[in-house]
C-alpha cells in the first residue's frame, strides 16, 4: 500500500483520509478474528507495548491491553495510582524509565493537553494518544468512523450533530475531525456556555438548541459531567436534561445514537434510548478492540520500513 | 539630596574611543556618524568620524558600519531574588541585560519573600549594590504579600528606594484597594503598574481564548479579562488624579482602553513585550511551554494594533517582562508549566528583525521605545551627550544569529524566540559608565575578531 502511516498517532491530523482508511480496513480484518474461538494473532510476539494512564479508564484501558495482547505483544500496564508517578516522579522520569524496557508502543492518557508529544519526543517508542485533557482521543474518534462505517458504508454527505458539553470534551474535537475528514457534516449544539468561542473554525456549525435536531442522521451525545454544575457552567442537571437530553420525545426512528461513553443514565440520554437499537454504544465498544489493534499493527508492523526490519 | 533609585555594583569608567558608529539618539537629535570619547565613565567628546584623537590609555573600538544608541532601559523584569535564585539572580539577569543592550532595569517585586517590606527591599538594594552589571531598580508591591488586602508601607519603601509599586503576576481586584494606593500616591509618588486581568474572567485560563485554544482544548483567558481592568483602573486614576502605568498590555481591546483613557486626561502610560508585538496564539499549537506567559499570545489583530500603539505612541515603551524559569518548570504539558518567557537578551534584535526590517517601525522610534521605559518611571534618561555618565549599546545591524545556540546568558532558556534567526547583535553595552557587556571574541582595539 503507498499510504504513509506517522510514526505516532498523537492527533486525527497525524491521519489523512487515506490513512484513516487504512486504519479502518485493517481493522475490519481484526474485527473478523475477533469472532473466532481463538482471538490471537502473532504480529507483536515478542514486543512491548506499556500502557501509561494518568486518568481512570475503563474503555480504553481495557480495549487497549486486550488489543496488545490479541497480537500477542508482552504488556505492561502502569497507572497514576500505585506506581512511583504518587510519589511525584515527574512524566519525563516515569517514560525515560519505561522506555529503558525498550517498548514498541507507548500508549498514554493524561488529564494535561500535549503530553502524548511531550512523550514523543522523549523516547524511541512509537506513542499512542488515549486521551489527552481535553485536546484530543483520535482512537476514539477512528473507532466511531468505523461503527459508522460499518453501519453507512460511508460517512460522505452524514450529517452528524455532536451534542452536548464541548468545550471539555477531548472526543468532540477528535470527532469533528475525523467526521469532517470522513466526508460528514458536523453540527455542535450544547448550552452556550459549554461551545468554545470560535469552534466553527474547525470545519463544522455550532448552535445552542435542538431545534433542527430532524436534520441528523446520527445523534453523537457526549457526557455531561456532574463538576460542571458546580462550576455553573449549567444551573442543574435538571435544567439541563430539559434542553439538551436526547430521547425518544425528540428522535426520529430512524435516527443513530451514539455515546462515548461512560453514560450517565436519564441525563444526556434517556435510559429508553440508551438500550434502543437506534443506539450504538454496544458496537462502538466493540469497535474499540478491533481498531486499537489496528492502529498497533499500522504503526509497528504496517508500515514499509519497519516492516522490513520485522 | 535625591533618593537614589537605580543601585550596581560600583565598576571602573571607561576609557573609550568609538570610532565612526553611526549614533541614533532620538532624544539628542543624532543620527549621524559620530566618534564618541568616554573618559572615566563619563562621556568627554563627541566629533566628526576619525576626528578623535586616540589618547593613552584608551581603548580604541573601529565601529564604523555599526550603530550605537543611547542604553535600552527595562521597565518590566523578573529577577526572582530573593527566593528563587534557581531562576535568576541579580548576577545573572543583568548580564543577560547588558548582553541585549539595556543600561538600566527595574525588577519586579513577586518574589519569595515578596519585596513589600523596607527590609526585603534594603537587602535587595545590598545585593544589588555587590552584583548588578547594570543599574537595577526596585518596584515594591502594592499589598502586602500581593494578596490585595493591606497596602505596603509605602512612604518607608519609597524612603528606602523604591520607584514605585505593582503587584505584579497579579491583579490588585479590588478597585477600593487600589483606590487607597492610589490616594497614597499623593503622598509618597511613585509610580503604580498595574497587571490587569480580571479573575473572574480569566479563571483557570492557560492561553488566549479564541481559535487556537477551541481547537487546542485549552481554556482561554479572554482578551476582555484584560481591557476591562484597564478600563476600570484607568477611571479611577483620572478620578484621583493620580499616574498609573499598564504593563505587558495584549488586546486590541487593552489599546482602546488605554487611547480613550488618555483622551480623558487620565494620567496613565503603557507597555508592550516583544513576544506580544512579534507572536500571536497560532505558535501555541505546538504546545510548546516557551510561548506560554501571561497575559497570553492573542491573536493577530490584537498584534496589529499592538504595532500600532507603540508606532503612534499611544503604548509608550518595549518592556521584556522578562520571567525566566528552569528547565524541569517548562518541560512538562502547557496546562501545568508556568507562566513566563525570557527576554533581555533578545528584545531589541527581535524587534528590529521583525517589525523594522519589513517597514512596520521606523528604527528611531524603536530605539525611543526601547528607552522610554526611564522617563515613565522617573529615571533619568540615557542620552549621548557630552558630560553624561556613558549609558549606551553598540550594535551591528547586520550581525546574525540563532537564539540560544551558544546558550543564554540568562541563567534560564525559556525564551520565546528560541531558535530563531535574528537580526541585530549587541557587541558592546555600557552602563553607568562602565563596560558592561562585550560579546565574546569581537572588539579588541582596533581588530574585529569574528
Amino acid at each position: 500500500m503507498s499510504v504513509q502511516m506517522p510514526r505516532h498517532l498523537i492527533s486525527i491530523d497525524d491521519l489523512d483520509r487515506a490513512g484513516i482508511e487504512r486504519v479502518l480496513d485493517r481493522a475490519e480484518s481484526f474485527a473478523e478474528i475477533s469472532g473466532r474461538e481463538i482471538k490471537k494473532v502473532p504480529a507483536l510476539r515478542g514486543r512491548t507495548v506499556v500502557n501509561l494512564f494518568y486518568e481512570a479508564s475503563t474503555r480504553t484501558s481495557s480495549s487497549f491491553e486486550l488489543a496488545a495482547k490479541r497480537l500477542s505483544a508482552d504488556v505492561v500496564n502502569v497507572k497514576s495510582t500505585g506506581s512511583s508517578i504518587e510519589k511525584g516522579e515527574s512524566l519525563k522520569d516515569t517514560v525515560r524509565t519505561l522506555s529503558a524496557y525498550d517498548p514498541a508502543a507507548i500508549v498514554i492518557r493524561s488529564p494535561h493537553a500535549g503530553a502524548a508529544q511531550l512523550v514523543a519526543g522523549w523516547t524511541d517508542a512509537a506513542v499512542i494518544n488515549a486521551g489527552d485533557g481535553k485536546h484530543e482521543h483520535p482512537t476514539q474518534a477512528l473507532l466511531d468512523v468505523f461503527t459508522l462505517r460499518r453501519r453507512f458504508g460511508s460517512l460522505d454527505g452524514l450529517k452528524i450533530w455532536i451534542v452536548g458539553d464541548v468545550t471539555h470534551s477531548r472526543v468532540a474535537r477528535s470527532n469533528v475531525l475525523a467526521f469532517t475528514r470522513m466526508g460528514a457534516e458536523v453540527t455542535l449544539c450544547g448550552p452556550p456556555t459549554l461551545i468554545p468561542r470560535e469552534i466553527e473554525t474547525l470545519g463544522c456549525t455550532a448552535t445552542p438548541t435542538l431545534d433542527r435536531l430532524s436534520e441528523a442522521d446520527v445523534v453523537y451525545v457526549l457526557r455531561m459531567q456532574h463538576e460542571r454544575m458546580t462550576d455553573s457552567f449549567v444551573p442543574s442537571l435538571r435544567e439541563y436534561a430539559a434542553q439538551y437530553q436526547i430521547n425518544s420525545r425528540r428522535l426520529r426512528p430512524d435516527q443513530l445514537v451514539m455515546h462515548p461513553g461512560p453514560v450517565n443514565r436519564g441525563v444526556e440520554l434517556s435510559a429508553a434510548t440508551i438500550d434502543s437499537p437506534q443506539a450504538l454504544i454496544g458496537d462502538q465498544v466493540k469497535a474499540g478492540v478491533a481498531v486499537r489493534m489496528a492502529v498497533l499493527y499500522e504503526l509497528l508492523v504496517g508500515s514499509p520500513v519497519l516492516a522490513a526490519v520485522a | 539630596m535625591a533618593t537614589q533609585r537605580l543601585f550596581s555594583a560600583p565598576r571602573p569608567g571607561a576609557d573609550l574611543l568609538i570610532r565612526g558608529g553611526h549614533v541614533l539618539d532620538p532624544r539628542a537629535g543624532l543620527d549621524e556618524p559620530r566618534d564618541i570619547l568616554i573618559r572615566d565613565g563619563r562621556i568627554a567628546e563627541l566629533g566628526t568620524p576619525d576626528g578623535l584623537p586616540a589618547d593613552d590609555g584608551v581603548e580604541v573600538v573601529d565601529a564604523a558600519g555599526w550603530h550605537v544608541f543611547p542604553g535600552f532601559v527595562d521597565p518590566h523584569v523578573h529577577l526572582r531574588t530573593p527566593g528563587q535564585e534557581y531562576k535568576e539572580d541579580i548576577d545573572t539577569g543583568t548580564a543577560a541585560a547588558a548582553a541585549g543592550g539595556y543600561c538600566a532595569i527595574v525588577a519586579m517585586p513577586n518574589t519569595a519573600p515578596t519585596v513589600d517590606s523596607a527590609a526585603v527591599l534594603g537587602a535587595l538594594i545590598e545585593r544589588a549594590e555587590h552584583e548588578a552589571r547594570v543599574p537595577v531598580g526596585f518596584l515594591a508591591s502594592v499589598t502586602r504579600g500581593l494578596r490585595g488586602e493591606e497596602l505596603t508601607e509605602m512612604a518607608e519603601l519609597r524612603e528606602r528606594g523604591a520607584i514605585g509599586f505593582t503587584d505584579d503576576g497579579k491583579p490588585v481586584v479590588s478597585a477600593g484597594m487600589l483606590r487607597k494606593a492610589l490616594q497614597y500616591q499623593r503622598l509618597c509618588g511613585g509610580i503604580i503598574a498595574l497587571h490587569e486581568e480580571d479573575p473572574a474572567l480569566s479563571q483557570h485560563g492557560v492561553m488566549h481564548e479564541g481559535a487556537v485554544s477551541a481547537r487546542l482544548g485549552l481554556a482561554g483567558i479572554p482578551s476582555l479579562s484584560e481591557s476591562t481592568m484597564i478600563a476600570r483602573d484607568a477611571a479611577l486614576a483620572r478620578y484621583e488624579e493620580a499616574r498609573v502605568h499598564f504593563q505587558h498590555l495584549s488586546a486590541v481591546e487593552s489599546v482602546e482602553a488605554l487611547a480613550a483613557a488618555k483622551e480623558a486626561g487620565a494620567r496613565v502610560s503603557g507597555e508592550a513585550s516583544p513576544h506580544h508585538l512579534i507572536l500571536t496564539d497560532n505558535a501555541v499549537r505546538t504546545l510548546d511551554t516557551r510561548f506560554k506567559m501571561n497575559p497570553p499570545l492573542r491573536a493577530e489583530r490584537d498584534r496589529r494594533a499592538l504595532i500600532d500603539g507603540l508606532r503612534s505612541g499611544v503604548i509608550e515603551c518595549v518592556a521584556t517582562d522578562h520571567a525566566p524559569h528552569a528547565v524541569h518548570e517548562k518541560e512538562v504539558p502547557f496546562e501545568q508549566a508556568p507562566m513566563g518567557v525570557t527576554g533581555l537578551e533578545t528584545a531589541f534584535a527581535a524587534l528590529y528583525t521583525e517589525l523594522v526590517l519589513p517597514g512596520e517601525l521606523p528604527l528611531a522610534t524603536l530605539v525611543e521605545r526601547m528607552t522610554a521605559g526611564a522617563e515613565l518611571y522617573g529615571l533619568p534618561a540615557p542620552r549621548i551627550a557630552v558630560g553624561r555618565h556613558a549609558g549606551l549599546c553598540l550594535v551591528d545591524l547586520d550581525g546574525r544569529f540563532t537564539v540560544g545556540e551558544g546558550g543564554y546568558v540568562s541563567r534560564s532558556s525559556n525564551c520565546a524566540f528560541h531558535d530563531r534567526t535574528l537580526q541585530g547583535q549587541v557587541l558592546l553595552t555600557v552602563a553607568a559608565g562602565a563596560v558592561a557587556y562585550r560579546r565574546p571574541m569581537l572588539v579588541r582595539g582596533e581588530e574585529r575578531v569574528g
